[in-house]
């Protein structure tokens, strides 16, 4: 910052303090400094772009598809199993019928599997995500701040969950429930409760002993009305960044599982599971293992960005 | 150092024992009891009878754990029930390749990833930064079968008939075989002794076994069908290496002594090379330490879409059909494994950063 001499400082407070409207403009609150350079971040503006992008597609999906997503077209139209795309305006013939991204082995439009497609991905990365946030976050703030044998106990469990490759766990987790959507759900929120918990813990272990929380415990606030009130929402910004890159991670090991055929079941449009369905046609039909892969990548990646972006912006500290 | 070393070892021990239960409890809760898995839904009660017996399915529980630590302790991780095979015989046979591809998976990721990052860093804010910093993005986004399909749609189909061409499955060709070395040596082994077993061990990591052999047309064979398994699966760790690898360095070099170091006249290359790079390595060695754990779990969708027949695979199908040995074996070795290079990991953290073993 520019050095200023007394009476340029005395000059600015006094136009500050003349110009009576600055002082009814709301204060910057943490929050809104946050907002300000995150809209700086070019990166992080463009991650936010794909997920807002995406969550649109999802919303109007059954206005974008031109099928329903599973809706097999034999004896509907003219049309053959693993068709390659036709696009009218890129020279295929008019009279055949348009598909965009082809048909599938099931005789199905490939692109309104893939729109309806972002609707399973983007509720399973959310859904994983607040389950694993919840859970790893009273776990880590009851840790914390307790303390003792509770801590120890749940800390060195935390421990043994990340002793394991975490694909491998929600393998085996998923093998104990039953494959399916729901309990690929839970595997992967499961194995991903350690690293909201440990983040939780160390933050409310730093915060705990901050002087406004001893000043609450002076007054006599209850060590839930502290822990709710006092410490947690002063502990939420590294959550908000690791559940915004949890959610891309989420959504790359549901499709790791569903490729494994544990996750989505057919005929569900789940980006995983139609690549695995069509895996052996790479060689034949590579527009049907292509584009679903490129769907989860772009979601995969929308979701990096958004978080790198909140991680620099709420996090001035780091100056990347 | 020796204190901290002990310390380190003796912390890892319960995180051991709780993976060997919790393996054991999530095995036992898999739906479906082994007897119908194996010898089919009409299974007479007898014949389910005869067949618990015989695996020690019928003991009380907590009996079956107790045999079941026993056992890992003493390394006897049992048969496979649907192979009627020793679980350390197929863990011989299969575990080297799965060593071997996350090996060069690693490495590819750290020798790629590492001089990325401080190209980025050094040439901070330029189109080269720019360019491997989104080419990073990417790289973590991608699904590893997805990357593994395109890579071999593009290698075995698309450049078929060029140099370029390479091998979309298997660990071998057709017709090809990898000759142990002992066998090329004519060591004379006991069959079945520990030893023999040792050295079969040893034998079927066939890039290692072929390069000491000699056995050019088998090496250059074996690694024409890693290549592809390992750069998909070295992907997102090479990645994600060369983001830290960079933040990492862009701050130490903002740091005081580096400053010191240019104003007493260091040259550009001994202040990056001599001053900053070991300082920055301390996140980048942490970091790769993780990124095992996430090329172990890759392992099994690489080795899914190449058709190779390592652990992760392996693992897959036994979960699959409720093969407890396999599934149990298998587990506690890969994440006994885990634990390990963990443990590697925080001892070189404490060589590179004497802060830390002194705390």
């Amino acid at each position: 910052m520019k050095m200023m001499s007394r009476k340029e400082a005395l000059d600015q407070l006094q136009a500050e303090a003349a110009d009576s409207t600055r002082l009814f403009e709301k204060p910057l609150t943490q929050w809104r400094l946050a907002l300000r350079r995150f809209r700086g971040r070019k990166s992080g503006m463009i991650g936010l772009g794909i997920v807002v992008f995406l969550i649109l597609v999802a919303i109007f999906a059954p206005l974008l598809a031109p099928y329903g997503p599973t809706e097999i077209l034999i004896g509907k139209e003219d049309v053959s199993r693993y068709g390659p795309p036709c696009i009218h305006l890129l020279g295929c013939d008019e009279a055949s019928p348009q598909h965009i991204l082809g048909l599938d082995g099931n005789v199905r439009d490939e692109f309104s599997r893939v729109i309806y497609g972002s609707r399973v991905s983007l509720t399973l990365g959310f859904f994983t995500v607040t389950l694993a946030l919840v859970i790893g976050a009273s776990i880590g703030a009851v840790a914390g701040y307790l303390g003792g044998w509770f801590d120890n106990i749940a800390m060195r469990f935390m421990d043994v969950i990340l002793g394991f490759p975490s694909l491998l766990l929600a393998i085996a987790i998923v093998a104990v429930l039953g494959p399916g959507l729901r309990n690929a759900l839970i595997a992967i929120a499961i194995v991903t409760i350690p690293q909201y918990a440990r983040v939780t813990r160390a933050q409310v272990l730093g915060l705990k002993e901050a002087d406004y929380v001893s000043a609450s415990r002076a007054l006599g606030a209850s060590p839930m009305h502290i822990l709710l009130r006092r410490v947690l929402p002063n502990a939420l910004t590294p959550l908000v960044v690791l559940a915004t890159l949890g959610v891309a991670t989420a959504i790359l090991e549901a499709a790791g599982l569903s490729f494994l055929g544990l996750g989505a079941q057919p005929p569900t449009a789940e980006w995983g599971s139609m690549l695995a369905s069509e895996r052996n046609q790479v060689f034949t039909a590579p527009h049907l293992v292509f584009f679903p892969g490129l769907a989860i990548m772009l979601t995969v990646l929308g979701f990096n960005l958004m978080g790198d972006g909140l991680r620099d912006a709420l996090d001035p500290t780091l100056n990347r | 150092m020796i204190n901290y070393i002990i310390r380190r070892i003796l912390l890892a021990i319960p995180v051991l024992f709780g993976i060997v239960l919790v393996v054991f409890l999530l095995i036992r809760a898999i739906p479906g009891d082994p007897c119908t898995s194996l010898l089919g839904e009409r299974a007479t009660v007898a014949a389910c009878e005869r067949f618990n017996e015989a695996n020690g399915l019928n003991e009380p529980v907590y009996v079956q754990l107790g045999l079941y630590m026993k056992n890992v302790a003493t390394f006897n991780l049992g048969e496979s029930i649907r192979f009627s095979r020793p679980v350390n015989q197929m863990l011989i046979e299969r575990l080297p390749l799965t060593t071997e591809l996350a090996m060069i998976g690693l490495a590819l990721a750290v020798l790629v990833g590492v001089p990325l990052g401080v190209l980025a860093a050094r040439r901070h804010n330029s189109v080269a930064d720019t360019a491997t910093m989104a080419l990073a993005n990417v790289g973590v986004s991608m699904p590893v079968f997805w990357l593994g399909l395109m890579l071999a749609y593009i290698f075995a189909l698309v450049l078929r008939d060029t140099p370029f061409a390479l091998p979309p499955s298997g660990r071998l060709s057709a017709g090809v075989f990898s000759t142990p070395y002992f066998e090329v040596w004519g060591w004379d082994l006991e069959p079945g002794s520990l030893t023999a077993k040792t050295h079969e061990y040893i034998a079927n990591h066939y890039l290692f076994n072929n390069l000491i052999t000699g056995q050019w047309t088998v090496f250059w064979d074996a690694v024409k069908h890693m290549i592809l398994p390992a750069v998909a699966l070295a992907t997102i760790p090479l990645s994600i290496i060369a983001r830290i690898t960079r933040s990492s360095l862009l701050e130490v070099m903002g740091k005081d002594y580096i400053r010191t170091a240019r104003a007493k006249g260091v040259g550009d290359a001994a202040v990056v090379g001599k001053h900053a790079f070991r300082n920055a390595l301390l996140p980048v060695v942490t970091i790769v330490g993780l990124q095992l754990g996430a090329l172990l779990g890759g392992a099994v969708l690489t080795e899914t879409v190449f058709n190779l027949a390592g652990v992760g695979r392996a693992l897959f199908d036994a979960i699959q059909g409720r093969d407890y040995a396999i599934v149990q074996g298998f587990t506690v070795v890969v994440a006994a494994g885990y634990v390990l290079v963990n443990l590697l990991v925080d001892l070189s953290y404490a060589y590179l950063d004497p802060r830390i073993r002194l705390e």
